[in-house]
Formats: C-alpha cells, structure tokens, sequence
C-alpha cells in the first residue's frame, strides 16, 4: 500500500488526479447496479489502483420512474399510494409529508389523535428500519448475524404495521386529512411486549457489534466527514449528528407533537463510520423510548380524519410550501406547489440520500479500500429510490 | 489487541440452544392481521355499480363491467380488479359509497392461468368471498371522502309562511352551492334515473367551477324550463342519488335551481347562443303551453321550425301554473323560463280551446294548415271518489281550487276542510287552503287523509313534514267511507276507516280496510285529490279510427310519441307521467320525432 498518498497518483494543476488506464497502473470496477454490496439500484464507477479507489464516481439512473411527475397528474388522494414508493424502506415520512404539504395549502387542521398515531407510526417506521439499519452496518463487513436477528425483530415491527395499517411494507396509513385508523383492541399491549423484546436485543447487538475486535478495527477511522463538510456537502440526520452537528427536525423544528416528547438525539464528534453507528445505534434506543412515550401519552381513540373536501374533486388554491419531517437518514423534506387545481403543480422531494450518497459519498471513498465502499456506503444510508424520485 | 472485545461476540453462540423464531407453515398458520388489505370482495346486491371506485384508483386496476340488470339507482356495473396493476392501498374501499367493497385478509392465491388475476369481486365467486368478515373496510367513524351532510338552503320559518304564498324556500348562496355541489361524485346514477336525462355531473361541476354560463348551457341542452324544475321538479335524481346511501343525497334540484337563478334572463339568448336562429319554413301547432308543449315549442323552434301554441286559458304554463301554489313555484319564475321560450319566436295565442265546439279550433284545421301537430293538454280534470255525498257541490277537485286561488277567484274558505288525498297534489291545496284559513281566522283547520300509510304516502317527505309544520293535520292511513250531509244541503265532516292495505298479493289495487275503527272528522268543506283525468275529447271525429288507445284511455305513441296519425305527436300528462320533468322529456323526444318526420335526411 502506498502509505504517502499524495504523491500518487499525480494530479494535475486543477487537482484531478492524472489517470492513464493505458499504464496499466489503474482499472475502472464497477460496483453495482446489480451487486450485493450496493444499497440499491445504482452504482459506483471506481477507478482502482491495487485495492485502493483513487476515484469515485456515483451513476444513478437505473431506477428512475419519474415519481414526482406522476404526482403532478393525480388527484391530491391520488399522490399517496405513489408517494409512499418515493423510498421503498420507510414509506411514512413520504406519507407525512406528502399529506402535510396538501393540508398546509388546503386548510385542513388535522385531529389531536391523528397526530399521536401519526407520530407512532413515524416512529415505528424509523424502528424497523434501525432494527436493519445498525446491525446491518455489521453486515458490510460480513459480521452477519445481528443483521439476521435485527430483520426478526423488523419483522415483529412490521406485523405490528399490519395491525394498524393493513399493510406490511407500504402503510397506506396517514393520508390528508389524518390517518386511517385508531389502535386495533390490545394494540399497546402488544407493542409494548415488542419493545421488550428489542430492548433485549439491544444490549445483545452492543456486545456482538460494538464489543468487538473486527467491527471496531474495520469502522473506527474510516469515511471520515469532518465538521465543516456537513454544510459544505449537505449532510444530515444521524451522519451531521455523527460530525458533531446537531441536525434533527424533531428537535429543532418540532412537528406533529414531538415537542410533548422528552428526548435528546446523540451527538459525537468523530465523524467516521463507528460514529455514525453508535448514533444510529442511540436512535433505536431513542426511539423505543419515544414509541414508549407516544403510547402513554396519546388519547384512548377519537377522531382519526379532519373532514376534507370531497378527494375525488379537491382543488387547492395557489399556493407552495416546504414540508419537512426527520426520517431515519436525516430531514426529508416535500417542496409542493399548489396552482388553484385538482392536481399538484409541482412536487419536489429532497431527501439526504442525494447529497450522500453522490457528491459526499464520491469524496469519501478516494483513498478508501474497495472492501470498505459498501461500509461507508450503507453508513450515510442512502437509499438510491429517494435519488431518482 | 483487546482481548475482551475479541471474546465477547461469542455470546452470542448462547442461542444455539434457543428454539427458531421463524414460522414453518406461513401459508396455514399466519392469517393476515384484521385490517390486512387482501383480496377484494364485492356485496354486489349493496352496490350500485357507481364508479367511484374506479375514479380513485390512481393504477387503473378497477374497470365497471355490466354484470347486473340496469335499474333505477344502480348502473348494473360491477368493478373488475386487476391484480396486474392493484397496489392494494384500499382507497377504494374508503371511498365506496354503498360501503359494499372490502378487501379480506386473504393473501395467498395460486393460479397458473393470468387472466384468473382479473375478476370481478363478489360476482366471480371466491373463496374469501365468505370466510370471514376481517379484513380491511372503512374505517369508522367520521372518516369520509365527501362531506355526507346536507347544505339545506334558508328558509322560510312555519310562522312567517303559514298565511303566506310568498315563495318559503331561499336559493343556494355561493358558498352554500358550491359546498354542495363538492359533494357529488359523478356517478352519473341521477342521469340515468332522470326522465330528461339532464347532465347533472356536468352541470353540477359547473358550479364547482364557478362556470354558471356553462351551467346554463347544460341544463337547456335538455331542459327548457330550469327556475320551474329548480323548485318543483319531482328529483327522482335525488332518490337514486349514491350518496344518498351512506349520507343526505345531493340537494340537485336546488343547485340546478341556483344555475337558473344567477343567470340573469337579458343574457340568455347570448350564453345559449340563441340570438340568431334560422328558420325552415316548416309550421307546428302545439296544443298547450304546459311543461311538454314548451318543452317541444323550445327544441323545434331551435331547429328552424316556425311554432305556434295553442293555449285554452289566459296565461302559459299549464299545471305549472294552475297547480302549483306560488309558496313552491312563484309566478315570476314561471314567466322567466315561458318567456325566454316565447322570445326565440313562438307564436302563442290564448283563450282558444282545440275541440270541436263552437268558437274552437279544431284538430283538423290544425293537420291542415301545419306540418305537425303536438299535443300535451294535461291532466286538468278531477277525478272523485265516488263515495256517497261526493256529488255534493261543497265537495271539490283539487285542480279547480288550485286554479281559482291562481286567477284570483273568490270562493268561500271555511273554518274545517277536508281532503281525500296523499300526493304532492293533495299537499300543495292542504297547505293553500291552510294558508287562505290563516289569513282568514288566524287558525288552520285542514284535515287531509289518505289511503296508504305514513311512510308509502307518494307526496315528498318534506311537502307532508312542511304541511305539518304549518298547522295542518295530515293523517294517514285511512279510507273515506261517506260524506255526511246535513239537512242544508250543506257536508259536516266525512266518515273515515281504518285502511290496513292497499294491494292484494298480486299487487292489484284492493284496499283492506277495518270497518269497525272509524272516526268522523268534521268539515264543512271536502276536497277530492287522488289524481286527475284528461280531457282528449278533441280527438273525436275523423281521426279517431287511426289513434290506437291503450289502458286508462291513454293514446299510444311510439318511442318519438307519434301517434297512428303521422302528423300527431302527444306527450305530457296524458301519455307519461304525470309530472313536470317527464312532460319535458316527452316533449323534447317528441320535437326530435318531428324533426326526424319533417327533414328525414337528417
């Protein structure tokens, strides 16, 4: 390995490394877009000298269904089976914002208690995608088995969806106007039998995860993001949290009734991919403790839907809005604009993955081993569906 | 090295021993949870084949297939679902008006034929079509797509309007219209249901549009008389109406009425684009100027006819205006509607009978000197009962108090009346003679009775809870027996019995009646209201042999209402009906049949 890397290879006077592939001292690998060590559809074009990525390129594009456009010609009601499919692994912040922004522009305050299950079902979503999500960072450097326990528990997680919801992967739950169900008889009872379970498994995941030797060699040090890039490239949610900046919306811009809520979000300062774990691993104990929080605290039933005009003729006057919530990966936010129609002039998401996982995650990965991309990768979660909306 | 944290994971070699949390036969041993959206089912007899369904549906798996007999209120379509495009987001199932989808909690289905995957739920029999009743189904309560509630109009309250005949319903505001105008769904149900076949949806989206021009335009596409039918129409639309199965039907007669209203009548001819019509050269007569004959006076003259109208009494609209009391239908609405009618270039002349009495125009004269004749004279004779002391001259028809109260003509009101009757009819002389009884005495003293029960009375419910309103006792259920006269000459009241039944168990008219419950209610005044005969006597003579009469002395006509004289057309009262909305459409069909006789290239 060359341990001087800045004397090779050579950069130009712009600073672009100079890359002759005819040397034979360099060779294009593509990672993705059909590669298990990829979040999903897109891929990584790597030039590598050795096993050492000297650049990085992200290529989306596999994936594109033109999301936003299609909202732009459906009924307001219409948006949401399509939103929720904005990013396949948790639909309920698009859900949220989706339905927050039409009632924002359409004057529909919504029930006390839609904002409770609202926020449970939030909450949930970021659950089962952390019971994944923290052992699953393991998984990228084939410490498999927590991720295995992990998805049982998502899976207990997701019945709990399909009590509430009817639905396992896409809720269909919070729509305009509110939500689309009360608690099913018993429902508390059996969540909270659940969060016993995962606080369990917890304490488990912290000795086979954090307590050992591979894990901490592997991830300690490496995708550094230092402080000053967290403006600079546009990261958010845990990763900025991992950098030593606080960004979560829940805290600094509450929504919903997460002011009523007594948390504090983890913040560290190392910035590499460890960090980053240990903030995600926090946010699932954070949010065990919040859905604890959100059962005692919300109301026995009521109202679950604010009237709203008839949904098959809606027509919201002019109007835009910035909507946004705090998803697993950072503030996921819905631009939406309203022309006096039935129908959304324009929608436009922005979520953290397309800071991440292009411009940041293209300068993470020089210098890096080609065994570490996934790692890093899978650490500023990105979830390429919320890239190509 | 740390020699700990190279250890510890080893813990987890601890659950060797545990037992496996994964299921071993999902497909039998893990039901769907209870609101799991599953498979769709379809109560086919509780739906009405409205499309909502297929409206929301952003995938366009739903498609309306006939699978039903059409009938009044239901489209005789079912959805079809296709499992190709379904996401299963159950909005659907919200938005049914009928509540009869839902979707099981049936997750597995097996098939190796792909077109098994398109079917239509509840006709296409499955096997959670029954199993349980989990599933996902609309949530409850007050989770509603459209708002359910009624936008009811203000109104006149009982005690101003009980000794008034100033109209007592106010139109729709802005607002008011267009919150009710929102609800509707577009079914297209009331279409159907209409005689006229009136573009509801259409119009009703006008308003929603605030494009009341365009409004206009819709109704006249069918319906010349709108400020009438927007006050007085029957609705059967509103009967059908699919909201009307979960909620308060749609207020379609008051909104069409709220078109009509805010257009002002200087404007017609340029929003209907009427100001230059063209003349054919081709004449029709019409025999009155009721809801049929303007109707057809209306559509022919459009189409270059040149239309004369024939009216026996002194001012045009028929039982629109001689049997509806002005407190439903004012006289200036009337002659809104009559006078646009009148404007495009129909000739009228009044105080002419067409018969063949002396200083009358007779049918024939008319076949000469026209292309073709259309005749809807109406209902304007009363039909009585029969009973003893009916032929007394203080016992009435109903169309003729309606009539004199219209002309202004004086007539005793006394303190008690009574009347025989429980149509819209009976309703509107109840309510007329309570009104004349409060201006006179300050009390109402009506009595009005009828031979069906509370709930199978054929006036509207709000015309009875109305009367009820005004002071007037309407008491169903009961048969007159006689009219008790006393040695003036003069009746005191009429004896009434219990009437259980109406119909035989082959449906025929045979009342049953318990001839030991009886009472008498007093009243110097009866009036017969159950139902009105025609006149067609003009139709004796020569033609007479040519006209086929079918039952109840009706003429037949065919799909146009031509009669077997090619030259004749009748509609209205006398061969459909009765009621204002199926004169209209008679009248329409029939200018179409005229047309079709007179330029058969077209």
């Amino acid at each position: 390995m060359n341990e001087d890397r800045s004397l090779y290879p050579e950069h130009d006077e712009n600073g672009k490394p100079i890359i002759d592939l005819e040397s034979h001292k360099f060779l294009k690998l593509w990672q993705g877009p059909q590669h298990p060590g990829i979040t999903g559809n897109m891929s990584l074009e790597l030039t590598v000298s050795g096993d050492e990525i000297v650049e990085s390129k992200t290529h989306v594009g596999y994936l594109h269904r033109g999301f936003e456009k299609l909202l732009e010609r459906r009924l307001f009601v219409q948006c949401m089976p399509t939103s929720i499919r904005l990013c396949v692994a948790e639909p309920d912040p698009n859900e949220y914002i989706v339905s927050t922004a039409v009632e924002e522009l359409g004057g529909i305050e919504i029930p006390d208690n839609a904002k409770w299950l609202r926020m449970l079902s939030l909450e949930m979503a970021r659950l089962q995608v952390l019971l994944r999500g923290v052992p699953g960072q393991a998984g990228t450097f084939a410490l498999g088995l927590g991720y295995q326990w992990g998805n049982y528990l998502r899976d207990l997680i997701l019945d709990s969806f399909e009590e509430l919801t009817g639905g396992r992967v896409y809720h269909m739950y919070i729509i305009p106007g509110g939500v689309r169900g009360n608690l099913p008889e018993g429902f508390k009872g059996r969540m909270l039998e659940k969060l016993k379970l995962i606080d369990e498994f917890v304490v488990k995941i912290d000795k086979l995860i954090f307590q050992n030797v591979v894990f901490e060699s592997r991830a300690k040090g490496l995708g550094h993001i230092p402080k000053e890039w967290v403006d600079k490239y546009g990261v958010y949610g845990p990763a900025a949290r991992a950098s030593g900046v606080m960004r979560d919306v829940r805290k600094t811009n509450p929504y919903l009734n997460y002011d009523q809520l007594d948390f504090e979000p983890h913040v560290t300062t190392e910035g590499d991919v460890y960090a980053r774990s240990v903030v995600r691993y926090n946010d699932l104990q954070m949010t065990v403790d919040m859905i604890r929080q959100i059962l005692d605290k919300m109301p026995d039933g009521g109202d679950i839907r604010a009237q709203t005009p008839n949904v098959l003729h809606w027509k919201i006057p002019k109007g835009e809005t910035y909507v946004k919530c705090e998803s697993s990966r950072g503030e996921y936010g819905m631009y939406f604009v309203t022309d006096g129609s039935d129908k959304p002039r324009r929608a436009h998401l922005k979520g953290p993955s397309y800071t991440h996982a292009n411009a940041l995650l293209d300068k993470l990965l020089i210098n890096a081993n080609i065994a570490d991309t996934a790692a890093i990768m899978v650490s500023l979660a990105t979830c390429p569906p919320e890239i190509e909306r | 090295m740390n020699i700990k944290k190279l250890l510890t994971p080893f813990t987890a070699w601890g659950n060797v021993t545990k037992d496996p949390v994964t299921i071993k036969d999902p497909l039998n041993e893990r039901p769907g949870a209870d609101r799991y959206r599953g498979f769709h089912r379809n109560d086919v007899e509780a739906c009405v084949g409205c499309g909502s369904c297929e409206d929301i549906c952003e995938n366009e798996a739903i498609d309306l297939m006939p699978a039903k007999d059409t009938k009044d209120g239901d489209s005789g379509l079912r959805p079809m679902i296709d499992y190709g495009r379904c996401c299963w987001c159950a909005l659907c199932v919200d938005v049914c008006t009928t509540n009869s989808l839902t979707l099981s909690n049936e997750y597995t289905w097996i098939s190796t034929d792909p077109e098994d995957f398109r079917y239509i739920p509840g006709i296409d029999k499955k096997e959670w079509d029954n199993n349980n009743d989990k599933g996902w189904k609309k949530p409850e309560p007050n989770y509603e797509f459209y708002p359910l509630k009624r936008i009811q109009p203000s109104h006149l309250s009982p005690e101003d309007r009980s000794d008034s005949f100033i109209e007592m319903m106010h139109g729709y505001s802005k607002d008011q219209a267009m919150q009710e105008a929102d609800r509707c769904v577009e079914c297209g149900i009331c279409t159907a249901t209409c005689p006229a076949h009136m573009g509801i949806p259409e119009y009703i989206k006008a308003i929603r549009n605030d494009d009341l021009e365009e409004g206009l335009r819709i109704l006249y596409d069918t319906n010349p008389l709108p400020e009438i039918c927007g006050r007085i129409c029957t609705h059967k639309c509103e009967t059908v109406c699919t909201i009307g199965h979960k909620g308060d039907p749609l207020s379609i007669r008051w909104l069409k009425r709220y078109i009509a209203d805010q257009n002002p009548s200087e404007r017609y001819k340029k929003i209907l684009e009427t100001e230059n019509l063209v003349s054919k050269g081709k004449k029709v007569a019409i025999i009155g100027a009721g809801p049929s004959g303007l109707s057809a006076a209306h559509y022919l003259v459009q189409m270059g006819y040149e239309v004369k109208i024939f009216e026996k009494l002194a001012a045009a609209g028929g039982m629109m205006r001689y049997g509806i009391p002005s407190y439903r239908l004012p006289y200036d609405q009337i002659d809104k509607d009559i006078d646009y009618i009148l404007s495009l270039g129909v000739d009228i002349q009044y105080n002419i009978n067409v018969g063949n009495g002396e200083g009358e125009i007779s049918l024939e004269t008319l076949g000469n000197d026209y292309d073709a004749v259309f005749s809807g004279t109406g209902l304007h004779l009363g039909r009585s009962t029969g009973i003893p002391g009916s032929d007394n001259k203080h016992v009435y028809a109903s169309p003729d108090l309606l009539r004199w109260i219209v002309e202004g003509k004086e007539f005793e009101v006394p303190e008690n009346v009574v009347v025989i009757g429980g149509g819209n009819v009976a309703m509107d002389i109840t309510r007329s003679m309570a009104r004349l009884q409060m201006k006179k005495y300050g009390k109402v003293g009506v009595i009005t009775t009828a031979l069906e029960g509370e709930d199978k009375m054929p006036a509207d419910r709000e015309e009875i809870d109305e009367g009820r309103e005004e002071g007037c006792i309407i008491n169903p259920g009961w048969a007159p027996k006689s009219v008790e006269i006393d040695s003036n000459g003069v009746p005191t009241g009429l004896n009434v019995v219990k009437c259980h039944s109406l119909f035989d168990s082959e449906g025929r008219f045979n009342p049953q009646t318990d001839e030991d419950n009886k009472e008498f209610w007093p009243g110097t005044m009866i009036i017969e209201s159950i139902g009105q005969g025609m006149d067609i006597s003009y139709l004796d003579g020569k033609y007479k042999d040519q006209l086929e009469f079918g039952p109840r002395g009706r003429v037949q006509t065919d799909e146009y209402y031509q009669t077997g004289l090619p030259w004749l057309f009748m509609g209205g009262d006398i061969i459909k009906g009765p009621d204002v909305i199926t004169g209209i459409a008679t009248g329409h069909k029939a200018a179409v049949g005229i047309d079709r006789m007179l330029n058969p290239e077209f």
